[in-house]
């Protein structure tokens, strides 16, 4: 039994889109996709990582009135969404395979800070940033 | 002011990312239009209305924000830095430098290796991105504000209200 974070949520623009971005490209599981209504709770997982979901929302009714759904909807296609991070084991081979895909990346792989770095976005604008693990 | 769609702004994003890539380039009006698809006529003004700042103010921004990473994490000549960063002379790096930072790219320089920093938890990009200078107003304006301000004080000291980016703290984030 573990304690700790189980889900964080994205907003993304549209769930679909999403799915086939996280799951078709990434690499990503689907771990929880159920609908009430209007209301699709979507989660998908890292292969590597059972114990953590990443939530794929968006942002709308029941739980936002309609402003404030268009307000962040706005915010994620700006890229003012918080910071996210990738860990990988190869980050040259994780950006040639996922360009392959058609990942729009945002930086090259650019060796730094005793590490690997790249960034990409997901279709929705939320912009990852692609590290490769300290050996 | 109307409300400009998602997937607008999402096209605007890749013109701004694209500056982020190479702020040392030349970007165009033509040039970003077309990365973001979005018309000449319409590029600069949907742009601003996006982010808040025009395309060019954004981009010096991002210069001076690489220059400043340059001035205090290596001992590359001001002169390197200025061409390495997408100026066309030494002059105009340092004159838009102090219109932006209130300090000389050498003054700047020996401060940052002066105050010693315990900021190494924080992942460099988004260090960068902490001490990106904040372009809210035109650099003639900043400098019509920093020259009342002087002529309106018997202290000529640092009594305009320039931002001074390097003094900006930064909590420790993940990585």
């Amino acid at each position: 039994m573990a304690q700790g974070v189980q889900v964080v949520g994205l907003y993304v623009q549209d769930q679909d889109e999403a799915l086939a971005f996280y799951v078709g490209k990434l690499g990503f599981r689907v771990h929880t996709d159920v609908r009430n209504g209007d209301y699709r709770w979507l989660t998908v997982q890292h292969p590597d990582q059972p114990s953590f979901q990443l939530g794929l929302f968006t942002p709308g009714a029941p739980m936002l009135d309609a402003v404030t759904a268009q307000a962040l909807r706005a915010m994620v296609a700006k890229g003012a969404m918080p910071p996210l991070v990738l860990e990988v084991d190869d980050c040259r081979a994780a950006h040639e395979r996922m360009q392959g895909q058609g990942v729009e990346f945002t930086q090259e792989p650019t060796a730094r800070y005793g590490s690997v770095d790249a960034s990409f976005r997901d279709p929705s604008g939320n912009g990852w940033k692609m590290v490769q693990s300290r050996g | 002011m109307d409300t400009q769609a998602p997937e607008l702004l999402r096209r605007l994003l890749r013109a701004k990312d694209r500056m982020d890539g190479a702020p040392h380039e030349e970007w165009s009006v033509q040039r970003l239009a077309h990365a973001s698809g979005v018309s000449e006529a319409h590029f600069a003004r949907s742009f601003k209305q996006a982010f808040g700042v025009p395309p060019h103010r954004y981009l010096l921004t991002r210069r001076i924000e690489r220059a400043t990473a340059l001035l205090r994490d290596t001992d590359r000549p001001i002169i390197d830095i200025a061409f390495d960063t997408g100026w066309a002379s030494l002059g105009t790096f340092g004159r838009i430098f102090r219109a932006i930072t209130g300090e000389s790219p050498r003054a700047m320089r020996e401060r940052a290796r002066a105050a010693a920093n315990a900021l190494d938890r924080v992942p460099g990009c988004f260090l960068a991105a902490a001490h990106r200078p904040d372009l809210a107003t035109s650099v003639l304006e900043k400098r019509r504000q920093a020259a009342d301000a002087t002529m309106g004080s018997i202290d000529k000291g640092r009594s305009h209200g320039t931002r001074r980016p390097g003094r900006r703290s930064v909590r420790a984030g993940p990585g």
